[in-house]
């Protein structure tokens, strides 16, 4: 390997409340590695290595969502020493699996689920990290995809916008040949609402789109919650299939005008 | 209808346009389903890739045939505006269904092409790589009518001005057309309105009638080039009867008034061009998801964007092509922001194009009346219906 001709940028891989599932698909790169410990000097990465060298850091990958008030302190800090922080997976980006705590009591799961509620210390909502500091850039998934975070480690190096499209999963079964499981079987699917990333994995095996990327940025979701009753989902269905990876964040592109940016 | 002519006698495949004299005196034959096997076999030996329909996935749709068992033989459809089943049919018939969730364009215009890549040497220097290979050389089998009009419609977009796709140019004069003229029209059929028919009039090699009676199962077929012709010769086949002939004409000729929907008889160029303002796209914009099935399924569409790929050393990138939509956000993206960023804006544009700006452009409509946006859009707008608002609304504010 060539030896640098000046200092490589330094990336942090960081974590808040989450599964390390996304983080994971950084170390599932496996022909790619090499390539990225050439360009980049992987300076924090606990899933990797214990050795962890100090900030500033030029690239934050952050994984999870704000659920301590610990967290909420941690991701100010990381974000004072990170030049470009970008988010990485559903709960970053829009709070993740544990955010259905945000429609619930919380107190009442600490006291029914644990022997010593005292010892839980947590927020009563998950959040997402933009929420609390300014992000570069989200990378959508429940898990991101492995490609996409390429796309975007590479467009960082580069200087220049990653290309993540922001349209319908729609597109991708159509470009994979994969015939409409709504409108051919009747299958609820929330592909026409979501946004693409995944590569319309489920459709392709026969069935819904469950939305795991959130919502597209022109999601036209009153338009398709009728088609999710007729194909048999009761309203308590139809919130469980939009809440369940991403919170809220269907909720609310439901009801926005304008496409957010 | 004006025919595309590009590229035509300069390599094997094209069909030729019939002059007057060939139409008169027009080559027929009648082949049995044996017949139709050894014509897949003949084109496949003959080093061509066959493309036709076969059932998958609940749907009748386009894939590579190697044999005409593969042919969808007692498959219908039932479609309607957001729906499509397919139902079984008790006569056996192999092209009694209407078009499914794929159009030829997802071969000879695929989703993503490779254009060129590009290599920085050690000094720094560029090495630049024509990246489209050699391109297969096609041979569509059942090619409905309105595609073969769509075909035509990609050909003046594609390849009939200054600057062609040489991708599709090379695919297009490569592929064979077998057409199968259409005698089972969908609920959202409406070729007859937009000045087509179920009948194969012109750019086919060989044109196919399924005709099934107490005498068999049989194709009553057309001659449409010469390449067709010594196809044609290649098989087993037999001079066209005049019953075969008779059934072939009038199945395609009942077809013509069982379209299922109509296009309303305005002047859509003047209509759509006249109704940007219209109230009827807030109506629209608010059922519409936006999601692009509608333009990925359209034949003619053609809209793409290029994408650049580079790896993590940034020695080595890549120019892919790729479809795009209007549907997209990014699609109308300049410096600082897309200019269409409302649904209303959006559908107002694609359905202006396709009906109205695209006569401007080339000559002629966008829009074939195959109804597959209809069909395969997940809520089911119906264009056709969309018209017919935006004509009352018209109107409406002409008597005022």
């Amino acid at each position: 390997m060539n030896t640098p001709q000046r200092a490589l940028p330094k990336l942090a891989v960081v974590k808040l409340a989450s599964c390390d599932g996304c983080q994971l698909t950084l170390l599932n790169c496996e022909d790619e590695l090499l390539a990225l410990a050439g360009q980049v000097e992987i300076a924090h990465f606990l899933e990797a290595s214990s050795v962890v060298r100090p900030g500033p850091y030029d690239l934050t990958l952050v994984e999870g969502s704000v659920t301590t008030a610990d967290d909420a302190l941690r991701i100010r800090r990381i974000r004072a020493e990170s030049r470009h922080l970008v988010t990485i997976g559903a709960c970053a980006t829009a709070g993740g699996i544990q955010a259905l705590r945000n429609f619930a009591d919380v107190d009442e799961f600490r006291r029914t689920v644990y022997a010593r509620p005292d010892y839980i210390d947590t927020l009563a909502t998950s959040t997402p990290v933009s929420a609390h500091v300014d992000v570069d850039f989200e990378l959508r998934g429940c898990p991101i995809d492995r490609g996409q975070l390429l796309e975007v480690i590479t467009a960082y190096l580069a200087g220049r916008k990653p290309d993540i499209p922001d349209h319908s999963v729609c597109f991708d079964c159509k470009r994979r040949r994969t015939v409409c499981v709504t409108v051919a079987h009747g299958t609820p699917c929330l592909g026409p609402v979501t946004h693409a990333g995944c590569g319309a994995i489920c459709p392709a095996y026969g069935r819904g789109c469950y939305g795991c990327f959130g919502p597209g940025r022109s999601a036209n979701l009153p338009a398709l919650i009728p088609l999710l009753r007729r194909d048999g989902m009761d309203e308590a269905a139809v919130e469980r299939f939009l809440r369940t990876f991403n919170a809220a964040a269907f909720d609310e592109a439901a009801f926005d005008e304008e496409p957010r940016s | 209808m004006a025919v595309t002519k590009h590229g035509e006698g300069t390599s094997r495949g094209k069909a030729t346009a019939r002059t007057e004299a060939t139409a008169r005196t027009e080559a027929t034959a009648v082949i049995d389903r044996a017949g139709l096997d050894a014509l897949i076999k003949t084109l496949t030996a003959d080093g061509r890739t066959v493309i036709g329909p076969t059932v998958r996935d609940g749907a009748v749709t386009l894939a590579e045939l190697d044999s005409a068992d593969a042919l969808p033989w007692g498959w219908g459809t039932e479609l309607d505006a957001g729906h499509y089943r397919l139902v079984r049919r008790t006569d056996g018939a192999g092209f009694a269904h209407s078009s499914g969730p794929q159009s030829w364009k997802t071969f000879l215009h695929p989703q993503r092409e490779k254009l060129w890549s590009a290599e920085r040497g050690p000094d720094g220097a560029l090495t630049v790589r024509d990246e489209r290979g050699e391109q297969p050389s096609y041979a569509f089998l059942g090619v409905r009518p309105c595609d073969l009009r769509a075909i035509a419609i990609q050909d003046r977009v594609l390849a009939g001005g200054r600057f062609a796709d040489d991708g599709y140019q090379e695919r297009r004069r490569g592929a064979l057309l077998i057409a199968a003229e259409c005698t089972e029209p969908g609920a959202t059929c409406f070729c007859v309105s937009m000045q087509g028919g179920p009948a194969a009039d012109a750019g086919f090699d060989l044109a196919l009638t399924e005709v099934i009676s107490d005498l068999g199962h049989r194709f009553f077929v057309r001659v449409g080039s010469e390449e067709g012709a010594r196809l044609l010769a290649a098989v087993p086949h037999e001079v066209a009867d005049m019953d075969t002939e008779a059934r072939a004409r009038g199945g395609v000729s009942l077809a013509r008034d069982r379209m299922g929907r109509a296009m309303p008889p305005v002047d859509l160029r003047t209509l759509l061009g006249a109704s940007p303002e219209s109230e009827r796209w807030d109506d629209l914009a608010s059922r519409c998801l936006t999601c692009g099935n509608c333009t990925m399924v359209c034949p003619t569409c053609f809209c793409t964007t290029t994408e650049e790929v580079t790896d993590l050393t940034g020695d080595h990138a890549e120019r892919w092509q790729r479809w795009d939509s209007c549907f997209d956000l990014d699609f109308s993206y300049v410096h600082g922001g897309a200019v269409r960023t409302s649904a209303r804006s959006r559908h107002r544009q694609w359905l202006t194009h396709k009906l109205s700006t695209w006569h401007d452009q080339f000559g002629s409509s966008g829009c074939v009346g195959c109804g597959r946006c209809v069909t395969w859009c997940p809520v089911g707008i119906d264009l056709t219906q969309e018209v017919a608002a935006l004509a009352a609304e018209r109107e409406g504010a002409d008597d005022e």
